[in-house]
């Protein structure tokens, strides 16, 4: 048999082959669609040019409109409106209206949509996201979502695979987040275009699955296909708890090749921060003297998970918001943000002096609830800092952690928590 | 295809062609007023139908959105010659149909204002103004078939 990896596997076992290789052209069969309020229209008005009269499967496509949800302007509504409509007329079960919407790739694994095994493709980049729980799980456009919601198949490119193994051990306020964004400034922003990034070693296995989904969800920013992880016995219990199915659970074959495999001993490093406009562009944290931030934003579909929020409360507890900072919390769906709220944590925000919303994609993607003006800077646990992308074109994105983010928020400059 | 070359730079993400502020919608008349906005913002009304844009590494990096590739067919782009593209715009231009060669060698030495032209079916790029012919790199047989449909709907159609 030839050796292969997990990412392999997967999409051997969906284009019903024996084994695939890198540069393969396949047609895969797909267990999950999934599209947002910005690429959903494009992708129902594309399916309806097809002639087809039904979609492939009524359970298996995803609509969440969180991008410019609650609608930010008429437009924004139309949108939503014309995926409303679209999933009455198809029967779509899953179409996520405000009050039990999240941002979509916090959602669909807190609500077990996600088993290991699965091959899913979603009408956003980030859909990379799902492989902290051992799916194979790529981004696609909205022509991609039209045929696969008709057709159910995706024709893919398999992928080269990178491994990345993380060993040592973490200093206090690294999160997963800090690996993530020094793998990315190590390799760039395309060191790993059109491959698969599998996380492995030591490190990863000490993670929690909500910091794997951080880093997965990064996999796009350096260019990849895909991140993928093992499952191991804590993406196990996460399943349970999400009430997914157990999937289909598949290993790397120890010789299995890999284009290149990056060996990282992560003990000296320090939370990372990456300024505008490339993620790639990291530095660490102490060597950020004095960059003064307007705004300062914790959410996202890379960090606005319950034990994200838990450590933005630890840094922020007691303490205050700099006067001249705008603090704005988005926790990622409905039922963390009810944790937060049974836990304490909304309260501890907004008595600091916090903005605390309602889930949405929002100024991550300069979309609403906290654009940036000419010259503004914020820090931000998001994943994109590109020229423009939470408002004007001449405003700065840090990306950070959450603790950096939640320190800076109080300091009023990019700071570590250590330096509060 | 002829027109002139626009240059732009390596790592030219989806926000700077399109930006999500503009994203309210997905009418391509709409959205091609707005093409390469933040990277230049009196590009769409200098730039003439036809012409092309040249560019570095990775273009279109960043976001899955189709509006991009859509922006700039919608702008009167005809095709666009990079040293490489990110994955998921290299799919969607396929996928809508909008012509994208890959080159390094073009890429490279085409100036900004060079007269282009351009043979799809042979992938022969010619820049009229220095006088040098360049082969894009070919596309499978199978993407062959997207493109020569018109699309992967068409394609779907088709089938």
């Amino acid at each position: 048999m030839t050796p292969q990896t997990i990412s392999q596997k997967i999409l051997a076992k969906h284009a019903n082959l024996k084994f695939v290789e890198p540069g393969q052209l396949i047609s895969c069969k797909v267990d999950l669609v999934l599209g947002n309020d910005i690429t959903a229209p494009p992708a129902i008005k594309e399916f309806e040019k097809i002639g087809v009269s039904k979609v492939f499967d009524k359970k298996k496509i995803y609509l969440v409109p969180d991008h410019f949800t609650p609608a930010k302007d008429i437009k924004s509504a139309e949108q939503v409106k014309m995926m409303r409509h679209f999933a009455k007329k198809y029967g779509i079960v899953n179409f996520f209206e405000i009050g039990c919407m999240g941002v979509e790739h916090a959602l669909l694994p807190e609500m077990g949509a996600i088993k290991p095994g699965d091959l899913i493709i979603g009408a956003d980049s980030h859909t990379c996201t799902y492989g902290a729980l051992g799916a194979f799980s790529t981004g696609v456009g909205s022509t991609d979502m039209a045929a696969a919601m008709a057709t159910g198949e995706v024709w893919l490119k398999v992928p080269e695979q990178l491994k990345f193994i993380y060993k040592g051990k973490l200093r206090k306020w690294v999160e997963a987040k800090d690996l993530i964004l020094y793998t990315i400034g190590q390799i760039g922003v395309d060191g790993a275009r059109y491959m698969s990034m599998e996380f492995t070693g030591p490190i990863i296995k000490q993670l929690s699955v909500e910091g794997r989904l951080t880093m997965a969800n990064m996999a796009i920013e350096a260019g990849g296909k895909n991140g993928i992880f093992d499952v191991d016995t804590k993406t196990a219990a996460y399943l349970k708890k999400a009430k997914a199915g157990k999937g289909i659970v598949y290993h790397s074959d120890p010789d299995a090749e890999y284009k290149k495999v990056y060996n990282w001993d992560v003990t000296e490093i320090e939370p990372q921060i990456s300024f505008p406009h490339l993620p790639s562009n990291t530095k660490p944290v102490s060597k950020c003297s004095h960059v003064k931030i307007d705004q300062s934003v914790i959410g996202s579909c890379t960090n606005g998970r319950i034990e994200d929020m838990r450590v933005a409360a630890k840094v922020i507890k007691g303490k205050k918001v700099h006067k001249d900072v705008r603090l704005i919390i988005l926790p990622a769906t409905q039922k963390i943000e009810l944790q937060m709220i049974k836990e304490g944590l909304t309260e501890i925000f907004i008595k600091a002096g916090a903005a605390v919303s309602t889930p949405t994609c929002g100024p991550c993607l300069g979309g609403h609830m906290g654009i940036l003006a000419e010259g503004e800077k914020s820090i931000a646990t998001t994943n994109r800092n590109f020229v423009g992308r939470m408002g004007h074109p001449k405003s700065e994105v840090y990306l950070s952690n959450v603790a950096v983010a939640a320190a800076s928020a109080i300091a009023g400059h990019i700071v570590s928590p250590e330096n509060l | 295809m002829k027109g002139q070359a626009w240059k732009f730079g390596n790592n030219i993400d989806t926000d700077l062609i399109i930006p999500a502020r503009y994203l309210n919608t997905s009418d391509p008349a709409e959205l091609a007023q707005y093409a390469m906005m933040d990277a230049d913002s009196e590009w769409v009304d200098k730039m003439k139908k036809g012409d092309f844009i040249v560019a570095g590494d990775n273009f279109g990096c960043g976001s899955s959105r189709e509006h991009a590739p859509i922006a700039l067919k919608a702008a009167g782009v005809s095709a666009i010659i990079a040293k490489s593209f990110a994955r998921i715009f290299y799919r969607n231009a396929i996928n809508i149909g909008l012509p994208i060669l890959e080159s390094p060698k073009a890429a490279e030495e085409i100036k900004e204002g060079d007269e282009v032209e351009v043979d799809l079916s042979s992938g022969t790029i010619k820049d009229i103004t220095s006088g040098k012919t360049y082969k894009a790199q070919p596309f499978p047989e199978f993407m062959k078939k997207i493109i020569d449909a018109g699309g992967l709907i068409h394609f779907l159609r088709k089938k």
